[in-house]
């Protein structure tokens, strides 16, 4: 096959390269330039992106004996991954630019580009795994895994990409078990990266500093902390650096009357406020999801899906990257009633599907997941985030929480608990 | 018959990439370094195993400072100057440093003159110079437009000179444009600078060993050329500084150079610089009249064969034809990315360049394309193809069988 390798100029895309060059593909080389104003240096725990990322990625191909290529994604990165990271913030959502990356950039962007100058397929550095099967009916089923090495795992963030985009993507690295394994690989070929320091930030968030990135874009916005019943308990610059969970940072003046540490439950863009409360109030036992990708139509037909809606399947959630799982079931359903499932209104339900484009008057066709989590629950699920539903270690779909809820405490309902839907609008 | 069908099918080369290692490779991006003149490397590696510093008063100084003095004398006749106004210098940015800062703080020594007059297609070695200027010493930028072709606006410069002379350092404007190729009016600017005791400088960096340049006739009074650009080696240069210039250096040291660049010469390299300009020289004007052919095949051919292409600068069909230089086709491809023509270009054996600056590996938008009122988005499908001593018929032949495909398939890609 004619594959493009994107390298970052980190360890794992390096060996992904190398692997897929060994496996017989022919391969060509390409670091995306995501800013027009990169860096000299590497900085942090930042492991792309510098001048000096770009130069490693290029000795990588130079020992690797393939042609390399620097291209510009910067406008689409900005147009989609940071504008996306930054609108949703703002409107109270807790977003995750990795996923959003992937979808856009990675399995999009770069993608097309390469199909349409005659590759057929991306090789990334992803820590996941994709298998072949035959279905009953002589169809191939390609089914996205988690890796082996558990701890690197990124199953989460890839799914988003879908099954169609997953067909032309492949993850030479899914199979190794441990992140020494890729070093110790990187060091046979002479790969001088085998020892760059792992990366971890928000790539274009300078020094982790998510707040104060936010603040530069959006500027200072002062409004109230107010606690579950409505009194004004503090100040705040500005709710979109506030996320659902969030407990450091409030300086909340007086102590709650119980004397329990208070955590961000939610917060309300249109007033902008921030609604404080117990960690109880942050747990929840439903989730709702929109734009829902699926990978396991196999699964979705033993469910007997239907127009409505499907029934009952059992799933693995997770709902953060490197998350706890919870076991619980899962079934789509239509718009009006995960709206019912929440307590919410139909259109507030809406207003956190405004990531989907040309979304206003087929609400009810919409088909969104509803998740009922059966093992356990999950604390501080936030609008935004992505969810993901596993088998065992198959991916079977992935949506973008816009709502959740506690039915199992009915008496604290009050409380605006709904995942970024406060009931103070 | 038969046979001649087939023949002509196979030569409707696609761009395919499992044509991993392509027979024959047309490297079309001379004006980025041109390989090495074997006359250059002859007399650089004559030399290489000899020891001695030209600043050095022994003999083996004597005789390094002989090569470096015989160069001086060849370069400078070739060029029409004196000896004594050959600056070696590590290049064409060094020179271009030279020339705009030495003489914007020469001429502020006495007087004020914050102005800088450069033309708004200089390449970077003389605009950022300049920028250095305006946000160190407090230069005021004035950049000359130009028109569609890529000329400058003479009527503009002499306006500005008639208004500011008094506030006026100097003038730059680049000899021949290294983008699109168009050749500037040097000895008008000259004539109107002058009038009014004003120097100009001028970046020959791509006119040199295409074009007949004379540096005392045209009235200069400084000039920058490179070494690799006329088949010489990379790491030297000179600037030509009329002996009643005044320069403040730049780098201190030995004072070597008219005490105006120090550092120890570089012999064998400015060796084999005199043995590349005296063998351009010595086949410039055939040279020239066999690259225009190549060049206005490329032009003609692209034209006529990609409906998308924009063919830039000089109409080589037009009066103003000789207003080009012989080495240089630029065309935009609409809705194209100047990177994925690259890329597929690369792959099938062609080797060309977007024309504009790179920062690590990625082409920024063409300030030239945009001084000549090209929107950024076409500036993005920016091609240039240049030619040197060793372009052939087949380099030609086989750029423009392979860049319909490419364009096609780019055109599919679109704008990322």
């Amino acid at each position: 096959m004619r594959v493009l390798a994107a390298m970052s100029g980190g360890v794992d895309s390096a060996v992904a390269a190398a692997l897929a060059v060994e496996a017989g593909h022919e391969v060509v080389g390409v670091h995306m330039a995501l800013s027009r104003n990169r860096n000299q240096f590497r900085s942090g725990s930042r492991g792309c992106c510098s001048i000096e990322d770009a130069g490693d990625a290029r000795r990588a191909a130079d020992i690797l004996g393939i042609p390399y290529y620097v291209w510009d994604m910067s406008e689409k990165f900005e147009d989609t991954v940071i504008a996306d990271f930054v609108s949703e913030y703002e409107a109270g959502r807790t977003p995750n630019p990795c996923v959003r990356c992937n979808e856009h950039i990675k399995f999009e962007a770069l993608l097309d580009k390469a199909r349409a100058l005659g590759f057929d397929a991306v090789a990334t550095g992803h820590y996941a795994q994709v298998f072949e099967r035959e279905d009953s009916d002589g169809s191939v089923i390609r089914e996205l895994h988690r890796s082996p090495n558990e701890p690197k795992d990124q199953s989460y963030v890839l799914a988003v990409m879908g099954p169609e985009r997953l067909k032309h993507a492949i993850f030479p690295l899914g199979g190794f078990a441990s992140k020494d394994e890729v070093r110790a690989e990187a060091e046979r070929r002479g790969l001088s990266v085998s020892n760059k320091p792992d990366s971890y930030d928000i790539c274009f968030v300078a020094d982790g500093d998510t707040k104060g990135f936010l603040a530069e874009r959006l500027g200072t916005r002062p409004g109230e902390i107010q606690d579950t019943d409505g009194n004004v308990v503090g100040t705040h610059d500005g709710a979109y650096a506030y996320t659902v969970g969030q407990r450091k940072g409030l300086a909340l003046g007086n102590p709650a009357q119980d004397g329990k540490p208070r955590y961000v439950l939610g917060t309300n863009p249109k007033s902008n406020t921030v609604i404080v409360g117990p960690a109880e109030l942050l747990t929840v036992n439903r989730i709702v999801g929109d734009q829902a990708v699926w990978f396991a139509d196999d699964v979705l037909a033993a469910a007997g899906q239907t127009e409505a809606g499907s029934d009952w399947f059992d799933v693995q959630v997770q709902v953060r990257a490197h998350g706890a799982q919870v076991l619980g079931r899962a079934r789509s359903v239509a718009l009006s009633r995960a709206a019912e499932i929440v307590g919410a209104g139909r259109e507030d339900i809406a207003t956190q599907c405004t990531r989907a484009e040309g979304l206003s008057e087929d609400l009810d066709d919409r088909t969104m997941l509803e998740v009922e989590l059966t093992g356990g629950t999950l604390r501080g699920v936030a609008a935004g985030q992505s969810l993901v539903l596993y088998s065992g270690t198959r991916v079977l779909s992935q949506a973008t929480v816009v709502a959740s809820d506690r039915k199992s405490t009915a008496a604290a309902v009050a409380a605006p608990v709904a995942a970024g839907l406060s009931s103070a609008s | 018959m038969f046979c001649l069908t087939i023949a002509g099918t196979l030569a409707q080369a696609d761009v395919n990439l499992s044509d991993m290692t392509p027979t024959h490779v047309a490297y079309l991006d001379h004006a980025a370094t041109t390989p090495m003149d074997p006359a250059a490397i002859e007399a650089m590696v004559a030399h290489m195993g000899t020891v001695g510093n030209p600043s050095s008063l022994h003999r083996s100084g004597r005789d390094a400072r002989r090569l470096v003095e015989e160069s001086r004398e060849d370069i400078a006749r070739i060029f029409g100057s004196a000896p004594s106004e050959v600056v070696f210098t590590s290049g064409g940015t060094e020179s271009d440093n030279l020339a705009i800062k030495g003489i914007f703080w020469a001429r502020n020594k006495e007087a004020s003159r914050p102005r800088v007059l450069l033309s708004a297609i200089e390449h970077h070695a003389v605009m950022d110079p300049a920028h250095w200027l305006a946000t160190h010493e407090g230069a005021e930028l004035v950049w000359i437009p130009v028109d569609e072709s890529g000329l400058i606006d003479l009527d503009f410069l002499a306006t500005e000179i008639a208004a500011n002379h008094e506030r006026i350092a100097l003038v730059s404007v680049m000899w021949a444009n290294n983008e699109v190729g168009t050749i500037q009016p040097i000895e008008q600017v000259v004539e109107l600078a002058h009038a009014h005791g004003i120097p100009v400088h001028s970046d020959a960096v791509q006119a040199a060993g295409h074009l007949p340049i004379n540096f005392s006739s045209s009235g200069l009074d400084a000039m920058t050329i490179t070494a690799h650009k006329l088949g010489g080696p990379v790491g030297v240069g000179a600037l030509f500084a009329a002996r009643n210039l005044t320069l403040v250096p730049v780098q201190h040291g030995g004072g070597q150079e008219r005490e105006v660049r120090s550092g120890t010469l570089d012999a064998l390299g400015i060796t084999a610089f005199a043995a590349a300009v005296k063998a351009a020289d010595g086949r410039r004007e055939a040279e020239a009249n066999r690259l225009e052919s190549l060049r206005d095949q490329i032009i003609q051919g692209i034209s006529s064969k990609i409906p998308s292409a924009h063919a830039r600068g000089i109409d080589v069909t037009g009066p103003d034809r000789g207003k080009r230089l012989p080495s240089h086709a630029h065309f935009t491809f609409e809705g194209c990315e100047g990177d994925s023509l690259i890329f597929l270009l690369d792959n099938a054996g062609v080797q060309v360049s977007t024309g504009s600056a790179c920062q690590a590996g990625v082409p920024q938008p063409s300030h030239v394309l945009l001084a000549m009122g090209v929107s950024e988005r076409d500036a993005r499908g920016a091609l240039r193809f240049t030619l040197g001593n060793t372009s052939s018929q087949q380099d030609v032949d086989l750029l423009l069988d392979v860049l319909p495909g490419a364009v096609e398939r780019a055109t599919a890609a679109g704008l990322a």
